[in-house]
């Protein structure tokens, strides 16, 4: 595993050329920021993550977290506990939330880009920073003003971490199913009893309080999602004046032994088990807990995506270097007598072309919609909020989907490249597919988001919104006409792509709406066919943005001559997928159900 | 306490660097970092102001274009303020000229009692400025030093040499090399980062520091590079096969190299 170099000038290209962070500079929300104080704050970060959070990749992979079951606590690996210190002293997790928090007030595009550089470093690390974001901003939309000062700060600053507590054995993607119970305590608090599994970071000893936001069911909850309440539960109950207390009745009693991510706790949390219950706070009003949970989703979702992208460029990074130093076979035209480099063996180019164009892409399509995050939050015109909020809801399926499947893909294309060594532990690529594995799983599987995309995203407005999305994508015809020959191909195959989706849109709007198991059974390939075809939306900008800096001389000419190659790759190899895919999903659901399983059996 | 650090840009080691065949001096044009062998400077510059009570910490450098990132590191690690000079006259510099333009930096900085340095850049190593300013500023100049410690009106360093170390005292100011690797510099927080921004850097030319053009830059070299060539390829390395006395070759082999 070569050492991890944080790819800042493919990220400050997109965010100068694909997003624009210096219009977010400009909002009222982002007063006194500056793209040169962003471009200063990211690179010490990268510093900070590449020299102290990326060496502990390996070593948390080998060691693992372990539990004591004699004390229900874990300790994380070696390591991991100074460094988490450190990253909380520096301030880092704090940077993307208001100021009325002590957060930095930055946009959640630089966060996103930050949470890139610490995914890519060591993905198990980053998911205790990552689960607490997920808890401060869900009781920072929905917290009293009390709960806010009490838990809040400590959050932003990282000196308490967060968890979140949906899945419960009977209850995972069917999250409705939670049956942990809330009953009212005299004091005004309730008292939580129940099970809760597959809790990442619910234990560790990194922090000295771990808030817990739980679900659970007050008495008489109305069944299914719309009887679910969301409560605080403390590791260590905590004071008026904000001093620890009390050890709360919740104890990690297990941790998973997983295929990848070993050094992220995964836990199973037990509540209650010494005797009333253990006490809880409850958020906003009860049976409220889904609706609180889906202002989260979106984020929690975005960041899942971002973890492909992040682990997609990490395995990247291993296999362009290893192809620059594994010396084996001959390439065409090399002398006779000389074993070639494996960088210039043709389906070895092949190989490292295809995952730096779907990186590429990934980064496009997660910063966009990070972007979007941000103006539709805090753009001053409700045109523009509303149109934003609109491309989120849009793209995020498409992020966390597409995003996950092809860093799944590009960790496996890593190992592809190294040979047979790709297969030997010791070469250090394996973690990183082990690593991705589960992104397509959590946070919603990837089935869920191609439901989603298909079935709440495509009817939004009356089909509005997609079609919108796609009159932005033949906008680009004329742009990439008057770039001539260099960039044709791109034309050509976007154009295709882009009939095949519209049409096939159309066909998902009318036999969907007949019977909606035609749209489900066709979901999973038609977000295929759309990531590819935002991924080709954005890297053709991007070509089209390279291509006027080097009419005008700036920047660095081989990289951005690079980007016109890699949109040209992407058009002739990737986008005609496309196509491809159409059948498939406009096969309907008939032969899906046409045998029953029995028949299937071997 | 007031600390005066010299520190120098330079260009990104982890990025190929280049050499300017008609100058031959190293190409400067990109964006510079702060060298990591002033790094250790600056932390032990910081250290000593907070265990003396108080008193700041000023950056004193030198460089093209106006650059200030690598300066922006450092005052986001908790120097106070900078003096940077950076003027058209000074490329070609060699290091006494370069020490003469950081010594008229430096003498404008009130109240220094104590001027740290690397022992030398990692860029150029010539590793003569720091003695030049001393010579300059007519201080006592200490070199190599592995731990400081101020008592009053005298500094005590602990002088890295091949064998362990000497105990060498010298009274303030005094100009103090410090040997890369001995503290481990702290990474600039966000909120140093942030307050960094509004941190004072005092640009100045060299006729602000009355110097003249002359004195300075090609026009003042009194050291000239003669020629360059490209590093030799790296040989084929020598295989022993163990019959059972290959560690009689591998201590031979390395006896040779002076290394046991």
């Amino acid at each position: 595993m070569a050492d991890y170099r944080p790819p800042l000038r493919d990220i400050h290209f997109v965010l100068d050329h694909l997003t624009d962070v210096g219009a977010l500079c400009e909002l009222p929300a982002f007063a006194g920021l500056d793209p040169d104080t962003i471009k200063g704050v990211l690179e010490e970060n990268a510093r900070f993550i590449a020299e102290v959070v990326a060496p502990l990749n390996r070593v948390g992979d080998l060691e693992g977290s372990r539990h004591d079951p004699a004390t229900n606590t874990v300790r994380t690996p070696a390591g991991f506990v100074d460094a988490y210190h450190q990253y909380v002293a520096a301030g880092w997790g704090g940077v993307p939330f208001p100021a009325e928090y002590d957060g930095g007030g930055f946009p959640w595009l630089v966060g996103i880009a930050m949470q890139e550089l610490i995914s890519s470093a060591n993905m198990a690390f980053s998911m205790a920073p990552l689960l607490t974001q997920g808890a401060i901003d869900l009781l920072m939309h929905h917290g009293s003003e009390e709960q806010k000062e009490r838990y809040l700060k400590k959050m932003v600053t990282g000196e308490w971490t967060g968890t979140m507590n949906l899945t419960e054995p009977e209850a995972g993607s069917d999250v409705g199913a939670v049956r942990t119970k809330a009953v009212p305590a005299d004091d005004g608090s309730w008292r939580i009893t129940g099970t809760k599994i597959f809790i990442s970071f619910g234990e560790h000893d990194m922090a000295e309080n771990i808030v817990h936001l739980v679900l659970a069911r007050v008495p008489d909850a109305p069944p299914g999602t719309k009887g679910i309440s969301c409560f605080i539960v403390p590791k260590f109950l905590v004071g008026d004046d904000g001093s620890l207390g009390e050890r709360n009745d919740v104890a990690c009693v297990s941790i998973e032994h997983k295929m990848g991510i070993k050094a992220s706790p995964t836990c199973v949390m037990s509540y209650g088990e010494k005797g009333e219950g253990a006490v809880g706070y409850l958020i906003g009003e009860a049976n409220q807990g889904m609706r609180y949970m889906f202002t989260m989703m979106n984020n929690a979702r975005l960041s899942v995506g971002l973890e492909g992208l992040a682990l997609a460029e990490r395995a990247y990074q291993d296999a362009l270097q290893y192809a620059q130093e594994r010396r084996q076979g001959r390439a065409p035209g090399a002398p006779a007598g000389e074993t070639s480099l494996i960088v210039e063996l043709p389906d070895v180019r092949r190989m490292l072309l295809t995952m730096k164009a779907l990186v590429d892409a990934m980064r496009a399509i997660i910063y966009t919609n990070a972007q979007a995050i941000d103006l539709a939050t805090h753009h001053p015109d409700p045109d523009v909020r509303q149109r934003n909020q609109e491309l989120v809801e849009l793209l995020t399926p498409v992020s966390k989907g597409f995003g996950t499947d092809m860093g799944i893909e590009c960790t496996s294309l890593a190992i592809q490249v190294y040979g047979g060594m790709g297969y030997i532990e010791e070469s250090g690529v394996p973690q990183h597919f082990r690593d991705a594995r589960i992104t397509s799983i959590y946070e919603g599987t990837n089935g869920i988001q191609a439901m989603d995309l298909v079935g709440r995203k495509l009817p939004m407005r009356a089909g509005g919104v997609i079609t919108d999305f796609l009159a932005g994508v033949a906008a680009l015809d004329a742009e990439l006409a008057a770039a001539g020959d260099e960039l044709a191909v791109v034309r050509e195959q976007l154009a295709a792509a882009l009939a095949v989706v519209t049409d096939t849109v159309q066909w998902l709007m009318e036999h969907g709406l007949a019977d909606v198991r035609n749209a489900l059974a066709g979901a999973t390939p038609f977000l295929r066919m759309f990531g590819l075809l935002v991924g080709g939306r954005y890297l053709a900008e991007a070509a089209l943005a390279a291509r006027a800096d080097l009419a005008e001389g700036e920047g660095d000419t081989d990289h951005l001559r690079a980007r016109l190659v890699i949109a040209r790759f992407y058009a002739e190899n990737l986008l005609p997928a496309v196509a491809g895919l159409a059948p498939a999903v406009q096969a309907g659901f008939d032969d899906l159900y046409a045998v029953g399983p029995e028949a299937l059996a071997g | 306490m007031n600390v005066v650090v010299c520190v120098k840009q330079i260009p990104d080691p982890a990025d190929p660097g280049a050499l300017d065949p008609t100058t031959k001096t190293l190409k400067r044009d990109g964006k510079l970092i702060l060298d990591e062998s002033d790094s250790y400077g600056v932390e032990m510059a910081l250290q000593l102001v907070t265990a003396a009570g108080g008193g700041e910490v000023t950056l004193v450098s030198m460089a093209p274009n106006g650059e200030v990132s690598g300066l922006r590191t450092a005052l986001a690690m908790g120097a106070a303020k900078a003096i940077l000079v950076s003027d058209d006259a000074l490329a070609g510099s060699d290091a006494l000229g370069t020490a003469k333009v950081l010594a008229k930096a430096i003498e404008r900085v009130e109240g220094a009692d104590l001027i740290l340095t690397a022992t030398e850049s990692s860029d150029g190593y010539t590793g003569t400025v720091p003695e030049q300013v001393a010579g300059l500023l007519d201080l006592p100049s200490v070199t190599f030093a592995k731990h400081i410690e101020v008592d009053g009106s005298t500094v005590k360093v602990q002088r890295q040499t091949e064998a362990g170390y000497d105990d060498v005292e010298c009274p303030l100011p005094a100009v103090v090399s410090v040997t890369a690797g001995v503290v481990e510099p702290r990474y600039p927080s966000f909120k140093g980062i942030m307050a960094a921004k509004s941190k004072p850097v005092d640009t100045l030319t060299v006729a602000d520091l009355g110097l003249d053009a002359s004195q300075v830059g090609w026009a003042g070299a009194g050291q000239e590079i003669v020629s360059i060539e490209e590093a030799p390829a790296r040989e084929a390395g020598e295989v022993i096969e163990d019959d059972g006395t290959a560690f009689e070759k591998i201590v031979a082999y390395l006896d040779n190299l002076k290394v046991l």
